[in-house]
């Protein structure tokens, strides 16, 4: 009988782990704000003239790009960490530490959501620190919008980390990771609203921007974009939300012991180990 | 799940750090539509239109009488002044303007109405209780702006070809002083303490500050926008704060509501508003300034103390002028 301390414990290990591999790997904290701060300095500055003049919900007035952009650098930072979670799936499993982990006697599944959860805490930390940042930018969203976003994060987050999780149990190799980056971050972050409107895709291709609009990415940064000013777009919360329900029932379901990914090839680390 | 609690904290914590949403206010802003013939009537808390006041053609200036029962609109293709009640927002009274009438004053006692008669390069006195024409001042080539000082005893109008503005003693009625600006002034703005008048010039692209003592320009201000031509900057409509700290003068094609530091003359910074910003107006308690944006026919709202935009509300098409009471 396992009683809900070890439960408590299992999630506060893992949260702190990967927290810790988060503050520890300086060059990654200093990437994952730097990253976005470069797309707000340098492209929003050549990219002033790609919003035209209209206002566009949920902004109740003009807005300058810099402005535009910044929920769709959110949904970038959590984009990379869903993916970076994933990352270190693979090489935690390259490296026999998730056997350490999957020796508890806790549910796979609840193991699973827990990496997820101390995935999204970190994106959610970064999120908040890029805010920060881009308010000296003059990019200041209502200040109850700060409080909004929070739930937005928190499900855009574990939306954007399940994929993560889906596709860790199908990279063999930490080598692969350069596919994850072209075939998953590069066309899902630029075939999305986050740095364009939709309408104006939709002037160059409507095609792309049939694309943009079944984007799971795309309902995330709205999702964000809409908490931060205050506003709710149902269609984003529901895409999301049913997105992060197929991506981590996949995920589970790949992790599995008996099916998936773990019955198609057992790791020689976790076979060795039996 | 301690950390979780701790985030959320953490989020609530910085909201809280930053002040809260706006009270309710009771503004009615009145804005003049050249275009549609109408005047808008929006409410400051709903920051909506909650009526549309037919009016005659093309009215541009707007003003209120002196105890804001009244609205008076200057309606140019129709050549007279349609006057609103602001009870039960209805065109009750007309009075006579001379030719062309585009922009007026209202003397700070309250009777007389300076009007300027673009195309018949003169000011008319109107008198509005008498609802006649007093008297007529010749002054430049496509007169414009008009400012009065304070105490009334100074009217300065400015002369959109002419390039000046011009100095009228309202004792005598006649020109004591003309001082050259920049290309097309046009609206002439006096400081709350009278000393200084400050000139906007839609082509020069910029502010002459004209000292009343000495009638000579002190200072010119000017505008830079990043990723804006310098022929789109249009210096048009100007307000002041009473104290006379914070100046914001509307930049036309330039979309932007530069404010300026009224006492060093510094811009501080550029506000976005909508499409071709003509006129501004403080509301009474100096929380708000709202916008005229001509071509993109809606009103921006700026809160003073955020220093922001809040909203831009649809109103009539090509808003010109705009007043608010209390």
């Amino acid at each position: 009988m396992m009683t809900a301390p070890i439960w408590g414990r299992c999630l506060r290990a893992i949260v702190v782990r990967e927290g810790l591999r988060f503050v520890h790997q300086r060059e990654r904290f200093f990437a994952a704000l730097v990253r976005p701060l470069v797309w707000l300095g340098i492209f929003a500055v050549g990219f002033r003239a790609v919003l035209g003049l209209s206002i566009i919900p949920p902004y109740e007035t003009y807005i300058l790009y810099e402005e535009y952009v910044v929920p769709g650098l959110i949904g970038m930072i959590q984009l990379f960490n869903g993916m970076q979670s994933s990352l270190s799936m693979v090489y935690d499993r390259e490296m026999g530490s998730m056997k350490t982990l999957l020796v508890s006697p806790l549910p796979r599944w609840y193991l699973l959501v827990c990496k997820l959860l101390a995935g999204v805490l970190v994106s959610v930390v970064q999120a908040y620190v890029f805010l920060a940042v881009a308010w000296f930018w003059d990019v200041r969203p209502p200040p109850l919008g700060y409080v909004a976003a929070l739930p937005a994060l928190l499900l855009g987050g574990l939306m954007l980390g399940a994929l993560g999780l889906l596709l860790s149990s199908f990279i063999k190799q930490l080598e692969n990771f350069a596919g994850v980056m072209n075939f998953v971050i590069f066309p899902m972050f630029f075939a999305s609203s986050a740095l364009y409107p939709i309408w104006r895709i939709r002037e160059g291709s409507p095609v792309l921007a049939w694309v943009a609009e079944l984007n799971p990415f795309t309902h995330a940064v709205e999702l964000i974009r809409f908490a931060l000013y205050l506003d709710v777009n149902a269609t984003a919360v529901l895409v999301v939300a049913g997105c992060l329900a197929l991506f981590l029932g996949g995920a589970i379901l790949a992790y599995d012991p008996g099916r998936g990914f773990w019955a198609r090839r057992a790791g020689p680390a976790e076979q060795g180990g039996g | 799940m301690p950390i979780v609690k701790g985030a959320a904290l953490a989020a609530l914590g910085f909201a809280l750090a930053l002040p809260g949403p706006e009270p309710a206010r009771a503004d009615t802003v009145f804005v003049s539509n050249e275009k549609s013939n109408t005047v808008s009537v929006v409410d400051g808390e709903k920051l909506a239109v909650v009526a549309t006041i037919k009016v005659g053609r093309r009215p541009r200036g707007i003003t209120f009488n002196q105890d804001m029962t009244r609205v008076y609109v200057c309606v140019g293709d129709d050549n007279r002044v349609d006057v609103i009640d602001v009870a039960t927002l209805k065109v009750v009274d007309r009075l006579p303007s001379g030719p062309d009438p585009e922009l007026f004053v209202l003397e700070p006692q309250g009777r007389l109405l300076y009007v300027a008669n673009e195309d018949d390069n003169k000011v008319s006195v109107v008198d509005t209780a008498a609802k006649k024409i007093i008297g007529e001042i010749q002054v430049g080539v496509e007169p414009e702006g008009m400012g009065i000082s304070p105490d009334g005893k100074i009217l300065v109008n400015t002369s959109e070809t002419t390039n000046m503005a011009h100095f009228i003693d309202t004792a005598s009625h006649t020109i004591t002083d003309n001082v050259l600006v920049d290309a097309r002034p046009r609206v002439a703005r006096f400081t709350a303490d009278g000393r200084f008048v400050w000139v906007s010039a839609e082509i020069g692209g910029t502010v002459s500050v004209i000292d009343l003592g000495t009638r000579k320009v002190v200072h010119k201000i000017r505008f830079a926008v990043q990723g804006v031509p310098r022929e789109s900057i249009q210096a048009v409509g100007i307000q002041m704060t009473r104290d006379g700290k914070r100046a914001f003068v509307a930049l036309g094609p330039a979309n932007r509501v530069a404010e300026i530091d009224a006492e060093t003359y510094e811009v501080k910074r550029y506000h976005l508003v909508g499409q071709r910003v003509w006129n501004l107006a403080l509301s009474p308690d100096e929380k708000r300034l709202y916008t005229t944006n001509g071509v993109s026919n809606d009103v921006s709202v700026l809160d003073m103390e955020r220093g922001r935009v809040i909203k831009s509300v649809a109103v009539g098409g090509a808003p010109w002028g705009v007043i608010v009471k209390p």
